[in-house]
C-alpha cells in the first residue's frame, strides 16, 4: 500500500497542498490532470527528488518522506526516458543491481529476463545515441524495473511516441504490470490511457486528487 | 515554397550568401594572418643553426625540461581542484539553491549571496595582473604561516628525495604554485561550463536507482565530462607554460635552478641577446603547438569513438 497524506510542496510561485492519495498493492494507478497542474512535481516528491513542505509519504510499512532518493526503492521513468548517454544499454539495465552488489550471474539473468520482456535483446550492446523513441522508453523501463522496486513511477510514458509505438508500449506496460507484480503510478493528461491501462484512476482537480474509477 | 524558383534569384541568393560569409570571416582572417606573421618572422629572425646551438646548451635544455615538468604538475593540480569545484558550482547554481531552499527565503538569500561571492573570488586570479599574483604569493610566504610552510616543506622534499629543494619560495615548488594559482582559475571556469552543459536529469535518475552522490558523479557525470576535462587540462597546461610574471617575482630567475622557458626569453632579452630570446620563443611556440595538436587529435578520435 502506498499512502500519501496531506502532502504540500512549493516550486517557485506554484504550490500544491493537501494532496491525499492511496494506492493498493499491485494496482495500476493513473493520475490525470492538465499540463502544469503539478503531476510531475508530485512524482518527483514521491521519488525523493524534491523536498516537501509538510505531509507524509508511506511506502508499505515505511515512512519515506524525509528519506533520500537512493534509499526509497522507487523506480522512476521520467518523460523522454533520460538514459545515461555514455553507458551501454545492458550496463544501464544492470546499474541498480551493481549498486546493490548482486552477483554477476544473477545480474546477467535479470538483464536477459527484462530484455526478453521488453523485446530489446538486439540492442543490449548499443549506446543510447541512435535508439528510437520506443526503444529508449523500453530501456528506461527495464532500468527502472531491474531492482524490483516497490513502486514504479511513469511520467507521461506514452506522450512523445508515434501512434504505432504508443500502442506497442501501452501493451508492454500491461504485460510489465502483470508479470512484474509492481504497483504502478502512471501520470498522463490523456483520458484514453486511463481507460486502457488503469485499474484505478485519479484526477487532479485544483488542489485535490479525486478518485474517478476503481 | 515554389519549386520552380527563377535561376536569377537562385544565383542572387548564392551571391549574397557568399558576400555574407566572406564579410563575416574577414576580420577573423586578418587576425589569423597576424598570428601566422608573428610565427613566421620569428623563424625568419633565427636560423636553424641558432636553434641547434641553443638546444645543445645545457642551460636551455634544463629550462625546457623544467618548463615541461612544472607546467604538467601545475595542470594536474589544477584539474584535481577544478573537476570537483566545477561540478559543485554547476550543480549548486541559482536554480538548485532556489529549488531546495524554497521554503526558507532568508537562508535562500544567504546561500545566493555566498554563491555569488565564491564565484567572484574564483575569478580574481583571471583578472589580476600576473605581477600582482607573484607579489601576493611572496607576501603570503613572508607571514608566520608561510614561513612555517616553507620550513616544513623542506623536510618533505628531502623525504621525497629532493634534498636540493629548500622550501617553496625561490625554489621549484614556487614555479608550480605560481602557475597553479592562475591556471586553476581557468580550469575551474572550463569545468564549470562543461558540467553546466551536461543535463542533470540522468544523475537524478541514477539517484532513484540507488546510487549515492559519489557513485553518480563518477559513473554518470564524469564519463560525459571527459572532453571538457581534456580541454581544461590543456588550457591549464598552456597557461602554465606561458606564465612569467608571478614566476619572476616568487621563484626568481636563477639559472639552472628556477629558470623556465619564459624566464630564458626574458634573461636573454635583458642581456641584449635578442637572437637567443627569439630562439627560446620558438621553442616555446613549438612545444605549445605540439600540445595543441595532440589535444585536438585526442578530442577528435574520442568524438568518433563516442558517435559509434
Amino acid at each position: 500500500m502506498i499512502r500519501i497524506r496531506e502532502l504540500a510542496m512549493r516550486q517557485g510561485s506554484f504550490h500544491i497542498a493537501g494532496v491525499n492519495l492511496t494506492l493498493p498493492d499491485q494496482s495500476y494507478a493513473i493520475l490525470m490532470g492538465p499540463t502544469g497542474c503539478g503531476k510531475t512535481t508530485l512524482i518527483e516528491a514521491i521519488c525523493g527528488l524534491r523536498p516537501v513542505t509538510s505531509g507524509s509519504i508511506q511506502l508499505g510499512d515505511h515512512e519515506v518522506t524525509r528519506q533520500p532518493a537512493f534509499d526509497r526503492n522507487v523506480g522512476y521513468v521520467p518523460q523522454d526516458s533520460v538514459l545515461f548517454p555514455t553507458m551501454r544499454v545492458d550496463h544501464q539495465i544492470e546499474y541498480a543491481l551493481v549498486i546493490r552488489r548482486i552477483a554477476k550471474k544473477e545480474r546477467r539473468a535479470r538483464v536477459a529476463e527484462l530484455a526478453e520482456l521488453m523485446g530489446i535483446g538486439n540492442i543490449l550492446k548499443r549506446f543510447p545515441q541512435g535508439l528510437s523513441g520506443g526503444e529508449r522508453q523500453r530501456v528506461a523501463l527495464a532500468r527502472a524495473l531491474a531492482f524490483r522496486p516497490q513502486l514504479l513511477c511513469l511520467d507521461e510514458p506514452l506522450s512523445a511516441l508515434d501512434p504505432t509505438t504508443k500502442s506497442q508500449i501501452s501493451a508492454l506496460l500491461k504485460r510489465v504490470h502483470s508479470q512484474e507484480r509492481v504497483t504502478v503510478l502512471h501520470i498522463t493528461h490523456n483520458p484514453a490511457e486511463a481507460t486502457e491501462l488503469g485499474t484505478i484512476v485519479f484526477e487532479m482537480v485544483g488542489q485535490d486528487i479525486v478518485r474517478i474509477r476503481s | 515554397m515554389p519549386k520552380d524558383r527563377p535561376a536569377s534569384r537562385c544565383s542572387l541568393g548564392r551571391r549574397t550568401s557568399w558576400l555574407f560569409w566572406s564579410s563575416m570571416s574577414g576580420l577573423g582572417g586578418l587576425y589569423l594572418i597576424l598570428i601566422l606573421l608573428l610565427v613566421f618572422v620569428d623563424f625568419q629572425y633565427a636560423n636553424w643553426v641558432d636553434i641547434q646551438t641553443s638546444l645543445a646548451d645545457e642551460r636551455v635544455r634544463f629550462s625546457i625540461y623544467l618548463s615541461l615538468t612544472t607546467c604538467s604538475l601545475a595542470a594536474i593540480l589544477s584539474i584535481w581542484v577544478a573537476v570537483p569545484t566545477g561540478y559543485v558550482l554547476a550543480r549548486l547554481g541559482r536554480d538548485s539553491i532556489q529549488r531546495n531552499l524554497e521554503q526558507r527565503p532568508r537562508l535562500n538569500q544567504l546561500a545566493q549571496l555566498i554563491r555569488h561571492s565564491v564565484d567572484t573570488i574564483l575569478d580574481v586570479p583571471i583578472v589580476l595582473p600576473p605581477l600582482v599574483v607573484g607579489i601576493s604569493l611572496l607576501v603570503l610566504f613572508q607571514t608566520p604561516l608561510g614561513r612555517a610552510l616553507d620550513h616544513t616543506t623542506q623536510d618533505f622534499f628531502s623525504w621525497l628525495g629532493f634534498p636540493g629543494i629548500r622550501g617553496i619560495t625561490y625554489e621549484i615548488p614556487a614555479i608550480i604554485l605560481a602557475q597553479f594559482t592562475v591556471a586553476a582559475a581557468f580550469a575551474i571556469r572550463t569545468m564549470r561550463n562543461t558540467f553546466e552543459q551536461i543535463d542533470e536529469r540522468p544523475e537524478l535518475v541514477a539517484l532513484t536507482l540507488g546510487a549515492r552522490r559519489f557513485r553518480v558523479f563518477y559513473t554518470v557525470a564524469m564519463p560525459q565530462a571527459w572532453r571538457g576535462t581534456v580541454a581544461a587540462f590543456t588550457l591549464a597546461w598552456a597557461r602554465s607554460l606561458g606564465e612569467f610574471g608571478p614566476i619572476l617575482i616568487f621563484a626568481g630567475t636563477a639559472r639552472m635552478k628556477t629558470e623556465v622557458l619564459s624566464t630564458t626569453v626574458y634573461l636573454n632579452f635583458q642581456f641584449g641577446n635578442l637572437r637567443g630570446a627569439v630562439v627560446a620563443s620558438l621553442i616555446l611556440i613549438s612545444v605549445a603547438v605540439v600540445a595543441l595538436i595532440t589535444t585536438r587529435l585526442l578530442l577528435l578520435s574520442g568524438y568518433r569513438g563516442g558517435r559509434r
